[in-house]
């Protein structure tokens, strides 16, 4: 059987999500025999998110330009994607500015309001991505075909959910053992 | 005093008149989740989550103001229940703030184990992120309304336990809030005791002691020798 084509992918997050995977420790070794990690930020090397990925575990929320180009093509490219964390499931903390209502009262309050020194509004356009005006879980944005929440997901759960999948069942997301916000 | 019999997921119970369906089932062992539903203080079927189904009525009915009648024929968990149950939820979570990464109740919240039990793991129902504010007014605790779910427990214990009538409902539809009061800092209403009988009774982590959020933790020094000791002493594992 050929590998899974794996890959990871990080949008509006802490890389909390990321640093439990590698929680994972000795596993990583077994999982690596199973998969071809063809994307990721902590996984490989690879720029450009590439084409028949079987398995993808999305962190983060969709908070910027960038995020939002790189989880359509991300969508289109991947067979079964996984909103893996709470910023990607609920958005949480990275959706808290939404409460201020747009992108530029965001920059205002933080980069002029409370710049200490020389305050100015960061823009270089095509290099620092554009801010959306409003935070958004990923399922709010692509169809997503499983969740799994936590801030982040413990090893183990991430371990639980991974088994399944490299065996082509899925997971069943039920019960504290598997479900869990915060 | 007349005792009423019925059936509830199949099971024969005889009760006496005026009990409620959710006590009646209580009593036969079966569980039915509720969220504004407190013991000790008056039920108002605000939250929904307790719904049944009864043989003969169209309409789904609330088991914690529901009085039991004689030959009633009760379902707590049939497929439709539980899909509502778990809508409920999701709209509780996507209708307020419930950021549970930096909450004062995470793991120890009654809206999160609800989230569990009923199998959510993501709220089809699009995030509000409405603007709430924050009141810390009072010596002793502060409430949140970004985590408040208007279950009315506050409002409840300490009109009906404590007899101060601090909190009451104000405002309508979705701009709704319990308030302090005559809608003023909780901190100035002379009528709180500081009892802390509404701390105990919120379900969620809208009220809370001062002292308790993530914000101001008190860090633990000892903890630092792990991180430094753990590969000497092979504690792969907490
Ligand atoms: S009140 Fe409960 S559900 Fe809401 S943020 Fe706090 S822990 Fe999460
Ligand atoms: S502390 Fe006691 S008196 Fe004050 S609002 Fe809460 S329940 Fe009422
Ligand atoms: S503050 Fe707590 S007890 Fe009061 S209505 Fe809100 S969630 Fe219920
Ligand atoms: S517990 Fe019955 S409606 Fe809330």
């Amino acid at each position: 059987m050929d590998k899974i084509r794996f890959a990871t992918v990080w949008l509006a997050g802490c890389s909390g999500c990321h640093m439990s995977f590698l929680d994972l420790d000795e596993w990583l070794i077994d999982l690596a025999e199973k998969v071809d990690v063809v994307y990721s930020p902590v996984g490989s090397d690879i720029k450009e998110y590439p084409e028949d990925v079987d398995v993808c575990f999305v962190e983060g929320a969709i908070a910027n330009e960038e995020n939002l180009e790189l989880i359509l093509k991300v969508r289109e490219r991947t067979k079964f994607l996984v909103s893996f964390g709470d910023c990607a499931v609920t958005a949480n903390v990275p959706a808290m500015r939404n409460m201020l209502k747009g992108a530029d009262p965001v920059l205002r309050r933080c980069y002029l309001e409370l710049g200490d020194t020389t305050p100015q509004l960061p823009n270089f356009p095509g290099i620092v991505p554009e801010l959306l005006d409003k935070v958004r879980p990923v399922h709010e944005v692509i169809q997503v075909d499983m969740f799994l929440p936590g801030c982040p997901p413990s090893a183990p759960r991430i371990q639980a959910a991974l088994e399944p999948l490299l065996r082509g069942e899925k997971p069943v997301m039920e019960g504290r053992e598997m479900l869990k916000f915060g | 005093m007349s005792v009423k019999t019925l059936k509830i997921d199949g099971k024969e119970i005889a009760i006496e008149e005026g009990a409620t369906l959710l006590q009646a089932a209580k009593e036969a062992g079966i569980r039915i989740p509720t969220l504004c539903h407190l013991d000790g203080i008056t039920d108002i079927g605000a939250c929904r989550l307790c719904l049944v189904e009864i043989a003969g009525i169209n309409r789904l009915l609330p088991a914690c103001v529901t009085e039991v009648s004689e030959g009633m024929d009760v379902q707590t968990n049939t497929p439709k229940l539980k899909e509502y149950r778990k809508m409920i939820i999701e709209m509780l979570f996507a209708e307020g703030n419930h950021v549970c990464a930096v909450c004062v109740a995470n793991g120890n919240c009654e809206l999160q184990d609800l989230a569990i039990e009923m199998g959510m793991d993501h709220s089809r129902f699009p995030y509000r992120f409405p603007e709430r504010d924050v009141d810390v007014s009072h010596d002793e605790f502060g409430i949140d309304h970004n985590r408040c779910v208007l279950c009315t427990r506050c409002v409840r214990v300490c009109d009906e336990i404590e007899g101060a009538h601090v909190w009451d409902v104000g405002f309508r539809g979705a701009a709704a809030k319990v308030i302090t009061g005559l809608n003023q800092p909780w901190g100035t209403v002379d009528a709180c005791t500081s009892c802390g009988k509404c701390v105990e009774a919120c379900p969620t982590g809208a009220i809370f002691r001062k002292g308790a959020t993530v914000g101001e933790m008190d860090r633990d020094r000892s903890k630092l020798d792990f991180i430094v000791t753990a590969r000497e002493l092979k504690q792969w594992t907490r």
